[in-house]
């Protein structure tokens, strides 16, 4: 068996709010992300999912757990491997409005991260790999010496996406990269990842909370809600079989645009709202909302397992 | 019967770099009881058109330059902005998408909800109060006895709309409209909006403007549809008609550019290129330089309206006999 690129194993990320109080916006996440793969990962705002990215990449230190990458703990790394770590693995932004700096000109903002890890290379051979890198995503050497204003949402990710690429990463994380952008702009970006993904054999770590799109672009797909990671397995059999009651809520509320299927539908509509993750609820964080709620749900922990080969889930139903 | 009729709609804004004509020419038609979304995307002027029937476009900078906004024979454009304050809320209510700045944070939701039916309605302290409870009680607020007394930071992002809703409707306009209601609400509570709006409909008989982007809820909740795209009405009609016979290749493009949770496609179709610029708008159909199949009467001359069947329209020179004439005329003047 091939070793996965990248594991999280038993992750948590809990933020310190105010004098006592503890915001645990990540608990026992537990994943792996094969080479080549595309991972989703989904959830409603505030249910962690972009914590756990920024936590691998290392802009937030985690509070216990292990990330390892390519074999090797990532936070037992000496700082020299550090740096051929954080070269390796590259991050897409949500906003491409706030995520590249208005006093740069394209080509400053794409050559920073050669600058920064002293890639060694003469200042034209620079300007060569901007414009190599432009004309990958789908600009052109006339787009180098301008500012970030100057273009549309979509271009601008599209300069975010040429700086993630700038240090030829094997690993791509992306944060929501496209849910700032219109419709018909979105599926321009979506096309550009996955034709970058099969040039040059990346890892997609893919977190957005728009269902239909991650399943479009994911192989397999991780769902969380409220800091815990509920079910995860192949994207197609997420649709066809969801076991979590959250999961089938989810896909439930999704609407799909063809008025004929939406007329037969039935809705799961769930009652309440998102409890808070300072407070969250004893047992099954899911259960102040779940239909399906037992007894044992408010006293014990489900643990996340693997119920058929692939398919992770943690609910009691399936215990 | 239609209550609201749009004629001829233009909006324009002046601004530093030049004057922005944001709606230029639209016509709609609304009757009582339907609901009829604007779909479209961020820039087309979707939401100025909802303002430009609220009378609520800030002026200077903006400016209703042409046409007229017909509710029940009167002209909106024409009135005074006393009268305006007499039919907001009262006749015609609006809400916004962000549930979290439209509520002041400083007054309890009871006074909130109270405010417009003292306004408009002439009601003792005590009919007013009863007023809002059921009002509450309605949109699926549970406690609302307690829930009066409250702040809006004590609510979720998804209570919140419902008390927006809630002050919309207790007036018992005739028309609502709402502008991106469900855009910053995650997709579980989405649902429980959509369910509500669906059932208030059932049992108030308001007509409903929804203005949105997502063609998923369009799919659900609407009987008709306008798309807008730079500023202008392309195409309309029911919403089979939008989801199934759809002719103009905007409205043909957008269906095919999102992806579908039912179905695998192996890539998704993508509209080349963005929206143009509202400064220079295009001289002929202003989706003509994205457009695969434009002619060259496309970029010389506006399309105008062609019956395809009754109610929908398009404009799109592909499905009008005109344009082969034109585009002959066009050439000979070269």
């Amino acid at each position: 068996m091939t070793r996965p690129m990248l594991q999280v194993n038993a992750l948590k990320k809990h933020f310190r709010v105010g004098k006592k109080d503890v915001l645990q916006a990540v608990n026992d996440v537990t994943f792996s992300v094969d080479t080549g793969e595309t991972l989703g990962l989904v959830g409603e705002s505030g249910c962690g999912k972009s914590t756990v990215g920024r936590t691998i990449m290392g802009l937030y230190e985690r509070t216990s757990g292990e990330v390892v990458y390519n074999g090797q703990r990532v936070h037992e790394l000496s700082a020299k491997d550090q740096t051929i770590f954080h070269r390796s693995l590259q991050m897409i932004f949500q906003d491409p409005y706030a995520s590249l700096n208005p006093r740069s000109t394209v080509r400053e903002i794409i050559a920073e991260p050669m600058i920064i890890h002293k890639m060694t290379m003469t200042k034209a051979e620079r300007l060569e790999r901007v414009i190599q890198l432009l004309e990958e995503v789908g600009l052109n050497r006339d787009h180098a010496n301008r500012y970030p204003h100057e273009f549309s949402g979509g271009q601008r990710q599209r300069i975010g996406i040429a700086r993630a690429l700038a240090l030829n990463p094997d690993f791509i994380i992306a944060d929501e990269p496209i849910s700032a952008l219109d419709v018909s702009v979105q599926a321009q970006v979506v096309n550009l990842l996955q034709q970058l993904q099969q040039e040059k054999q990346l890892t997609f770590l893919f977190i957005a909370h728009d269902l239909s799109m991650v399943k479009h672009i994911s192989d397999r797909i991780g769902v969380m809600y409220l800091g815990h990671l509920v079910e995860l397995t192949e994207s197609r059999h997420l649709y066809e079989q969801p076991r979590h009651p959250y999961t089938q809520a989810l896909l439930s509320a999704i609407p799909i645009p063809d008025p004929d299927i939406e007329k037969e539908r039935e809705r799961i509509i769930l009652q309440g709202d998102l409890p808070s993750p300072i407070n969250p609820p004893s047992g099954c964080v899911f259960r102040t909302r779940c239909p399906a709620a037992m007894d044992i749900c408010s006293v014990q922990k489900p643990i996340f397992r693997e119920v058929e080969p692939g398919h992770h889930v943690a609910c009691h139903l399936y215990e | 019967m239609n209550i609201l009729e749009v004629n001829h709609l233009h909006v324009s804004f002046s601004t530093y770099g030049g004057t922005v004509e944001a709606v230029r020419g639209i016509n709609l038609q609304l009757e009582k009881g339907e609901t009829l979304a604007i779909v479209g995307e961020s820039g087309c002027g979707k939401s100025v058109t909802a303002n430009a029937i609220m009378r609520l476009i800030p002026q200077p900078p903006g400016r209703i330059t042409d046409g007229s906004i017909l509710f029940k024979g009167q002209n909106l454009v024409d009135q005074s902005e006393r009268t305006m304050r007499h039919i907001r809320g009262r006749d015609i209510s609006m809400i916004f998408q962000d549930p979290m700045t439209a509520l002041n944070p400083t007054l309890t939701i009871g006074t909130q909800l109270m405010e417009g039916l003292k306004q408009h309605k002439a009601v003792s302290k005590e009919e007013a109060r009863q007023k809002a409870l059921d009002m509450l009680r309605l949109v699926g607020i549970p406690n609302p006895k307690e829930r009066l007394t409250q702040y809006p930071h004590q609510f979720s992002g998804g209570m919140r709309q419902r008390v927006v809703i809630a002050m919309a409707l207790i007036c018992e306009p005739e028309i609502l409209i709402a502008d991106e209601p469900t855009t910053a609400l995650d997709v579980t509570i989405q649902a429980q909006i959509i369910e509500l709006f669906e059932r208030i409909q059932r049992e108030t008989g308001v007509a409903i403007i929804l203005i949105t982007h997502d063609l998923g809820v369009v799919a659900k909740v609407a009987d008709r549809i306008a798309v807008m795209y730079a500023g202008q009405i392309i195409e309309k009609g029911t919403k089979r008609d939008i989801f199934y016979h759809a002719e103009h290749p905007y409205t043909l493009g957008l269906l095919k550019s999102v992806p579908r949770l039912d179905i695998k496609e192996a890539r998704l179709t993508p509209i080349d290129g963005t929206p143009p610029d509202l400064f220079s708008p295009p001289k002929g159909c202003s989706f003509a330089p994205r457009c695969p199949y434009a002619m060259e009467v496309c970029h010389e001359v506006p399309p105008i309206q062609t019956e395809l069947e009754q109610n929908h329209h398009v404009y799109c020179w592909l499905q009008d006999k005109r344009g082969k004439a034109l585009m002959a005329q066009t050439a000979t003047k070269k």
